[in-house]
């Protein structure tokens, strides 16, 4: 394995993206480190403010909630959604016409912008018009996620689990679809119980597309803004806020554009550790196992 | 413990046969003894694996029946049926150690630990597995995987025929011999019925005391590998078997001759007579290529033919000649005579073959 041409001039062919990337990324990022650093008074007054606003983020017992709802938020989809979309694709059928429909009636969800899922849930659980607020008043349960701040959590955790457990369930059908008939034929033979083949077959071979399936189902909803927005508004009180939220009312309502720099920063930064560290630990793991069987 | 028969048995994909063509297994009687090394030999597409999937139980046959020791069992389905299979691609189960590999047959009906480590370090001793019972399975060689999908076969007490479905396809070459006496050994030991599907006559004749050969969904020949090469049943066997295949001569008998494209014919009365008391058309004479025996010179009896191409592959050599504007093979031994491009055939008349409509008819030379 000796024998390779080191050469690095094959560094230039990188040039280009990495000339896209800037302007996409790098440059639009750099803005936002200038801000964080300045108190921004007006188009010609700013004063360099070091690490102050990030001190400020940091400490701020409001951000800190948020903070925390976060990631509770994020955790409890993740619980919800893997395992209901992996049952999904299990009992999805796998070839001929139904399984075309059920792929379409599934995806379906995926396809809604945003906010439009934010309105559909808003007039659903209304208790005069929506159906499911109508429906829950009528059978004697008071629910209204306006004034109850655990009738807004379920009601949000519903929306998004209804939003977004397709997706996953789509990645492990194609995950399951991808393995071969001899494994199932063999595990007949093997007499292996339904349980046995899932979790000696159908699990292992879909780690892959679960580690994919669970890294992007926690970035977006870590990042969670259009739909609870829509819905509650943060409310009530401020039991539905999540960080986007918090961060867009600083930047946009009170054009804090130094704080709000500095706490899109730590936002960044938060979301970018938790995926690698997650994606190495899952990539090491991995690496073990061949390991001990290689030789 | 069981012998495996087939009974009327066809087997067919298509919702509404009309044809033969239509059948993936065409209407067969066979049986497979207990204890037996057979193979099943066949082009790709002959319906070899469906074949196999039947007695293994995966798929259901459209019709007839199969008998384990009399007992019809086309409903059961594999787990029910005390069969293993191994597959072409090897399967094992990659997040478990190969012991557990091999010990999932017998966990999976509750057989208890005590009893299931003897028999797992067993099996392991006879496979050579031993050293690698504590690797995760993932990261074996492909023969070592297969060599444990086998294992998980031979663990079950209960296993009374292995079913092989190609499985030596991914395997290395140096390994493949290996591998193959294994299986012979484990046969031997075993007292295991064994079915063998490949594609490979050498694999076949090296494993199997019997070797079926199959040819567009039918057994056209069911026989030892001896009587493959010397009493092919029908053309497809004289052609697949061998190497190089059978030659095999359109002829008709006119005016007291045997012809083949003009040009008459010397061989034995009996088949003379019998050419020409048939009354079908389709009639060949087949001989095989050992028995072909070129000279440099015209001789009495002998058929003048053209050389095209001579190749020497060490040990022997194989003729290429033009005859009757087609071409046949011929295959000498090392320090044949030299002759030129003009040569002069004679065949071995005790190893001539008559072929009526494809199947072989017996006369006595």
């Amino acid at each position: 394995m000796n024998n390779k041409v080191y050469n690095n001039r094959a560094w230039l062919l990188v040039l280009p993206m990495l000339v896209l990337v800037a302007f996409s990324a790098i440059i639009p990022l750099m803005t936002v480190v200038n801000y964080s650093v300045q108190d921004v008074l007006g188009p010609n007054a700013s004063f360099f403010t070091g690490t102050e606003w990030f001190r400020t983020m940091l400490n701020d017992s409001a951000l800190q909630a948020a903070f925390g709802r976060q990631i509770l938020f994020s955790l409890i989809i993740l619980a919800i959604q893997i395992p209901l979309g992996i049952g999904i694709a299990l009992i999805m059928p796998k070839q001929g016409w139904q399984a075309s429909a059920v792929l379409i009636l599934i995806t379906l969800p995926l396809l809604i912008p945003w906010n439009v899922v934010g309105s559909i849930w808003q007039i659903f659980t209304r208790g005069d018009i929506g159906l499911m607020g109508w429906g829950l008043r009528e059978l004697g349960i008071n629910y209204n996620i306006t004034r109850n701040a655990g009738d807004a959590w379920a009601t949000i955790i519903l929306m998004d689990v209804w939003h977004w457990t397709p997706l996953v369930a789509m990645l492990c059908y194609s995950g399951l679809r991808s393995i071969p008939e001899a494994y199932y034929q063999a595990a007949r033979i093997d007499r292996a119980s339904k349980w046995a083949v899932f979790r000696y077959i159908q699990l292992p071979k879909l780690t892959n597309v679960l580690v994919i399936a669970v890294l992007l189902r926690f970035m977006h909803s870590f990042m969670i803004y259009a739909e609870p927005f829509v819905l509650t508004g943060g409310g009530p009180g401020s039991s539905t806020t999540f960080l986007t939220q918090s961060l867009a009312t600083m930047a946009i309502g009170q054009q804090d554009l130094g704080p709000s720099a500095a706490f899109s920063i730590i936002y960044f930064l938060v979301i970018l550790l938790v995926s690698w560290v997650f994606y190495t630990t899952i990539m090491h793991l991995q690496k073990d196992k061949n390991s001990q069987g290689g030789a | 413990m069981a012998e495996i028969v087939l009974k009327a048995l066809a087997h067919t994909y298509s919702a509404n046969p009309q044809s033969p063509e239509d059948y993936a297994i065409r209407q067969m009687e066979h049986v497979w003894h207990q204890g037996g090394a057979y193979a099943l030999l066949g082009p790709s597409g002959c319906g070899k694996s469906t074949l196999l999937n039947i007695i293994s139980g995966l798929l259901e046959p459209s019709e007839g029946d199969v008998l384990f020791d009399g007992q019809r069992v086309n409903e059961l389905p594999p787990e029910e049926r005390n069969i293993a299979q191994v597959f072409q691609f090897p399967v094992i189960y990659d997040t478990m150690t190969v012991f557990d590999n091999l010990a999932f047959p017998l966990r999976n009906i509750n057989i208890p630990g005590h009893r299931i480590t003897p028999k797992v370090e067993e099996v392991a001793e006879i496979l050579e597995l031993t050293p690698l019972l504590k690797r995760k399975a993932k990261g074996l060689t492909a023969d070592e995987k297969q060599k444990v999908s086998m294992g998980r076969g031979l663990v079950r007490d209960d296993v009374s025929a292995i079913l092989f479905d190609e499985p030596l396809t991914v395997i290395d070459p140096q390994l493949k011999w290996k591998l193959r006496r294994k299986l012979k050994e484990i046969h031997q030991r075993f007292n295991i019925t064994m079915i063998y599907v490949t594609h490979d006559q050498l694999e076949a004749s090296t494993f199997a005391d019997k070797i079926a050969v199959m040819y567009e969904g039918q057994v056209v020949q069911f026989g030892t590998p001896q009587e493959l090469f010397e009493t092919p049943a029908h053309t497809f066997v004289g052609y697949f078997i061998g190497s190089p295949g059978m030659n095999f001569l359109d002829v008709h008998y006119h005016a007291g001759e045997v012809i083949f494209a003009d040009i008459p014919l010397t061989m034995p009365q009996t088949f003379v007579d019998a050419i020409a008391n048939s009354k079908r058309s389709n009639i060949k004479i087949g001989i095989r290529p050992e028995f072909v025996n070129v000279h440099a010179s015209q001789r009495e009896g002998a058929l003048p033919a053209r050389k095209r191409q001579v190749q020497d592959l060490g040990t022997y050599s194989i003729v290429t000649f033009e005859l009757g504007g087609q071409t046949f093979k011929a295959r000498l031994p090392e320090g044949h005579p030299e002759f030129g491009d003009d040569i002069y055939l004679t065949f071995d008349h005790d190893q001539l073959g008559l072929f009526v409509d494809e199947y072989r008819v017996e006369v006595t030379s």
